[in-house]
């Protein structure tokens, strides 16, 4: 049994190297902003088509409407999530999560961990699962899902994804009450740096940013610009008329998805999304995140081959 | 006789599906063994988060053998009509027989199945089964294409008898039935193997699993019980919260832990709600106080701290999400010390449905409904209109966001902090109620105002904009909102006539319906009417005074005016027809008949429920006495005769029955009985005693009986018949008093 971390970063190194140790692929956050852990392209894309794949990473993820200034124990705009995605999803899947579980110090002997009915839906991404949210004490700790589609597309294989919020993981590792307190680095290190050291300023910077200074007009124009580019991009053919190769623009053009997708996170935070135009623009992300789950399928990675091409 | 003992384990199957998936594996599985010949005598279904259990005992061995002859078409009937007739029965040609029959020799067919072993039979019925399981929500996994609710990892497959056990060979992508299963995840891990269902059961519980799930939900709540009652305390008992716990867990440990100080100034409602919606938590109640001090927590595993770290990991928890609530609530409270007006100005912008406008507007038309009803049911109209206007303010409170099953509960709440009388601010609890079929019915005068009002305005609402309920299909709940005006009606015996509040608030709607489609004189009209409405109380009288005067004042009565004098007559008379269907259903379970509810209703008012009730409560009753036949039948020979007659002779005879031109007895005693009842029966319907008028009529059953026997109707006698006819007539009209008896079959 794994001794207790002493910091968060601990527990973020631990998980990295557990699940290393399990096969996975350690990625790196992707360079934009998202919601979630699921926006990277290595969960959403990579969960369609064929090829097998294993990946984890740390996923900064920026949810603007739940900024506190940095008051609240529990809420941040910014914060980390975890994400293991394992296609086709092993069947030893729920005894591999608690050996992460076991990994960050958690005694299963002492502990009660249960799965509790939660099915997983993205509206955003056309996406949906079954799974359950694992709670460990009565605490929500991770979300399990088993994805059956994704950007439209029925998902075959089926990924196995795994979400860890990690600063409330973190705090119930470390019985830590206000996440602004709790240790980011070892404590006994020569600078040792709490959460809030590192994230303070930015929650309350953010926050004003986020609820009264963003430019609504300016986030209005560049969410029709994200929406045009990705059709764009989609619609160029996939021969490269330079190279002369097949290259399809799916990450590309997903990039836009994301883009779009946040700036309605934002213009939502503003509170100038009426709850009848809400529907309308979660439906706008939604039609972008199918075209590029169209595309991505069409692509090596999304399974393609000269030979077969994917349906 | 073998028994069957079927597993199949999963990862954690969700807990409000297990009780109908070992329902329907139960049904599925003897279903198909019965359909292939075979029979059992017992059979048991179980299920925990992990696994589905069937258990048959008695089961027979094989299937019996069996032989079919089926007729075929003639030896010279036509190629294509023998292949057909091949392949229906599924035998070749050199297998048919040929028998003479009377037109010729004619192929039969005879279809031999041998008897099969109960093995063979289950290895075909239970894949399928598995295959084709009606989950409310399935999933494929891996790479796989099997669907069940989450992934299957085991089957466990066992047929047993004296000899031994046996396991049935099958296999369902790529899992092959066994003899082994698991226990407890945590607590005994591991495969073991089993040999029948005893010994499943048996090592089961020695592996931490108990399988029947009323044992768990008992276990849960015995304890439960127990440790509240050592506390001086008591459970609040929640049978929903307890049959889904009991499906979380394979091993419930019952764990009790405090709620912080800090939040026992939170309504008990709040601490309740936030513990079962969020935390699956029970509450435990203070007797004393009626407050609830503590939680039920239940854990699915035994640790060696006796669950101190669980229950500690589990109060942190309960303290951030009362946390949250207490939050609100005190957001809340600063808004309602002010006087709810917030709220309600921004409830303006909150769509109640998209043509009827937002919750704003459905308060104003409540508000001036409540006015009106209030005066019938002895409440005061300022004080309802007040409550009718901060009712529903709570709809934009926080806590409502959050929890908006306890919308009402914190509005009453609210309304006391924002210094209303209690009996104004209970209108906001009092006035969704009834709830359901078994939920209270309010019956303070402002709650019963408002009730009706709201109710009233839903219904209206709909039928103007043509919503009504179709077949199964009814989306904004109309059937439950008369039901629920029925039963308030009804509970107290509160006699009004609806007709004028449905027309009221059917022109309120149409008022506000019209008003971007109409000029300003319109609507002036339109409130004008409504207005009268309000004082004649009915829509006819109020409409016709209105247009009487616009004629008089030398105006056209406009386009819009005609609309609405056709359509809300119509819709009125619509919408009463279904408060009668809504009568009839609820009647039905008080075992009063359709027929006899007709009967009532063909008295006049029909749209005051409480007097069709006590008409149609006092002829059921009447009709359950040994008078009741004789007199039905005498009243519907007494009605067939006249009708003939005046059928026949063009005339009706309605008056003028005189005694001095009876020529016999039997009619002079039916003259004066008939006299001495109507003496009793008219004050008895004057002061609504109607089974005392029924019971006079039933006096009139020998007397009536006498007539028919004694005296010819039709006499030769034209004056004599004359003035039989016109008896008659009193007989229909003296026994018809409380309902119309020609309506009852039979």
């Amino acid at each position: 049994m794994p001794d207790t971390p002493k910091s968060f970063q601990e527990i973020i190194l631990r998980l990295q190297s557990y699940w290393a140790s399990k096969g996975c692929a350690i990625m790196q956050p992707y360079d934009m902003e998202v919601g979630a852990g699921t926006f990277h392209p290595a969960t959403t894309l990579r969960s369609l088509g064929s090829k097998p794949w294993a990946a984890a990473y740390v996923q900064p993820s920026r949810r603007p409407t739940d900024g506190r200034y940095g008051e609240n124990p529990n809420r941040l705009q910014h914060y980390y999530q975890y994400q293991v995605l394992i296609k086709p999803s092993p069947p030893d899947l729920q005894a591999l999560y608690l050996g992460s579980l076991e990994a960050i110090g958690i005694d299963m002997a002492l502990h009660d961990i249960r799965f509790v009915e939660d099915d997983w839906e993205s509206p955003t991404l056309g996406a949906w699962g079954l799974g359950w949210e694992v709670w460990c004490d009565g605490m929500e700790v991770s979300q399990f899902t088993y994805f059956q589609q994704v950007g439209g597309h029925d998902c075959h294989p089926v990924s196995g994804e795994l979400t860890y919020g990690l600063e409330r993981l973190a705090m119930f590792v470390l019985g830590i009450d206000h996440v602004m307190e709790m240790p980011f680095n070892d404590p006994s290190a020569p600078i040792p740096l709490t959460y809030g050291d590192v994230f303070r300023q930015t929650e309350e910077e953010y926050s004003r940013h986020n609820f009264d200074a963003a430019t609504t007009d300016q986030l209005f124009r560049h969410f029709e610009d994200a929406e045009a580019e990705c059709q764009r991009l989609l619609e160029e053919p996939a021969e490269d008329p330079k190279t002369g190769k097949r290259i399809v623009m799916a990450h590309p053009a997903y990039d836009q998805c994301i883009k779009a997708s946040h700036l309605f996170n934002l213009l939502d935070a503003r509170g100038v999304i009426s709850v009848t135009e809400r529907q309308a623009y979660i439906g706008r992300v939604r039609a972008l995140a199918k075209l590029c789950a169209d595309a991505f399928v069409q692509t090596g990675a999304g399974g393609w081959t000269a030979e077969a091409p994917a349906a | 006789m073998p028994d069957l003992l079927l597993e199949l384990f999963s990862e954690e199957i969700p807990a409000r599906m297990q009780a109908r998936a070992a329902a329907d594996l139960k049904r599925l599985v003897t279903d198909g063994l019965v359909e292939a010949g075979l029979t059992y005598a017992s059979a048991g279904a179980f299920a925990t988060p992990r696994r589905l259990v069937l258990t048959l005992e008695g089961l027979t061995g094989e299937s019996p053998t069996t032989r079919e002859e089926r007729r075929g078409p003639r030896t010279d009937a036509p190629e294509k009509a023998i292949e057909g007739f091949l392949r229906g029965a599924g035998v070749r040609m050199d297998q048919l027989e040929v028998r003479p029959d009377k037109k010729g020799d004619v192929y039969f067919a005879v279809i031999e199945r041998a008897g099969r072993p109960a093995a063979e039979i289950i290895a075909e019925v239970v894949p399928q089964v598995i295959r084709t399981f009606p989950w409310p929500k399935s999933m494929r996994w891996g790479a796989g294409s099997l669907r069940w609710v989450r992934p299957l990892h085991s089957i466990l497959c066992l047929l047993s008898d004296e000899a031994g056990s046996q396991v049935v060979p099958f296999d369902v992508d790529g899992i092959a039935a066994g003899d082994t299963t698991e226990g407890h995840r945590f607590m005994a891990p591991g495969r073991f193997s089993v040999t029948t269902f005893a010994d499943y059961e048996a090592k089961l519980k020695r592996a931490k699993v108990i399988l029947r799930a009323e044992e768990r939900a008992e276990h849960i709540r015995h304890d439960a019980e127990q440790m509240a009652f050592a506390n001086g305390l008591e459970l609040v008992s929640d049978a929903g919260l307890l049959a889904e716990v009991a499906g979380l867990v394979e091993w419930p440990v019952v764990l009790m832990g405090e709620i912080g100080a800090d939040f026992m100034g939170l309504p008990p409602e709040v601490l309740q709600t936030s513990m079962r919606e969020h935390q699956k938590f029970f509450s435990v109640k203070n007797p004393k106080n009626g407050r609830i001090e503590r939680f039920v927590t239940v854990a699915n595993r035994e640790t060696t701290d006796h669950g101190a770290t669980i229950l500690a990991g589990n109060q942190k928890v309960l303290s951030a999400r009362l946390s949250d609530a207490k939050f609100f609530w005190e957001n809340d409270l600063r808004v309602a010390k002010a006087g709810m007006a917030d709220w309600l100005d921004a409830l303006a912008s909150v769509t109640f449905e998209r043509r009827l406008g937002s919750v704003a507007d459905k308060i104003a038309r409540v508000a001036a409904l409540a006015r009106e009803i209030a005066l019938m049911v002895g409440a005061d109209p300022d004080q309802a209109e007040t409550a009718a206007r901060i009712a529903k303010a709570d709809l934009h409170s926080e806590m409502v966001y959050e929890f908006p099953e306890l919308q009402g509960v914190m509005g009453r709440y609210y309304a006391l902090q924002a210094g209303h009388p209690p009996e104004v601010a209970a209108v906001a609890e009092e006035h969704y109620q009834p709830l359901g079929p078994s939920d209270a019915v309010p019956t303070a005068p402002l709650s019963v105002a408002v009730a009706l009002a709201d109710k009233i305005d839903t219904l209206t609402g709909f039928w103007a904009i043509d919503e009504k309920p179709t077949g199964s299909k009814d989306p904004y709940a109309l059937r439950r909102a008369a039901l629920g005006i029925i039963r308030i009606v009804l509970a107290e015996h509160r006699r009004m006539r609806l007709d004028r509040f449905i027309d009221a608030q059917l022109l309120r709607h149409k008022i506000e319906l019209s008003r971007p489609k109409v000029g300003d004189d319109v609507i002036d009209t339109l409130e004008e009417i409504l207005s009268e409405v309000a004082e004649r109380g009915v829509f006819g009288a109020a409409f016709k005074a209105v247009t009487d005067r616009l004629k008089e004042r030398g105006e056209d009565p406009a386009e819009a005016l005609r609309t609405v004098g056709d359509l809300v007559p119509d819709l009125s008379t619509d919408l009463l027809a279904f408060f009668h269907d809504r009568l009839k259903v609820h009647l039905r379970d008080e075992g009063i008949r359709h027929d006899v509810i007709d009967a009532a209703l063909s008295k006049p008012p029909v749209d005051d429920l409480a007097l069709v009730v006590a008409r149609a409560r006092a002829l059921s009753a009447f009709l359950a006495t040994p008078e009741a036949e004789n007199l039905v039948q005498g009243y519907r020979r007494a009605a067939n005769i006249l009708h003939q007659a005046e059928e026949k002779d063009g005339v009706e005879y309605r008056f003028g029955a005189d005694p001095k031109f009876a020529e016999t007895d039997e009619e002079r005693r039916l003259f004066s009985a008939l006299s001495e009842a109507e003496a009793a029966i008219i004050p008895a319907l004057g002061a609504e005693d109607f089974a005392g008028a029924m019971s006079r009529m039933a006096d009139l059953r020998a007397p009536i009986d006498a007539f028919f026997e004694a005296v010819q109707v039709n006499a030769e006698n034209a004056v004599v018949r004359r003035n039989r006819l016109n008896l008659l007539h009193r007989i229909v009209e003296t026994c018809g008093a409380v309902a119309d008896l020609s309506r009852l079959e039979g």
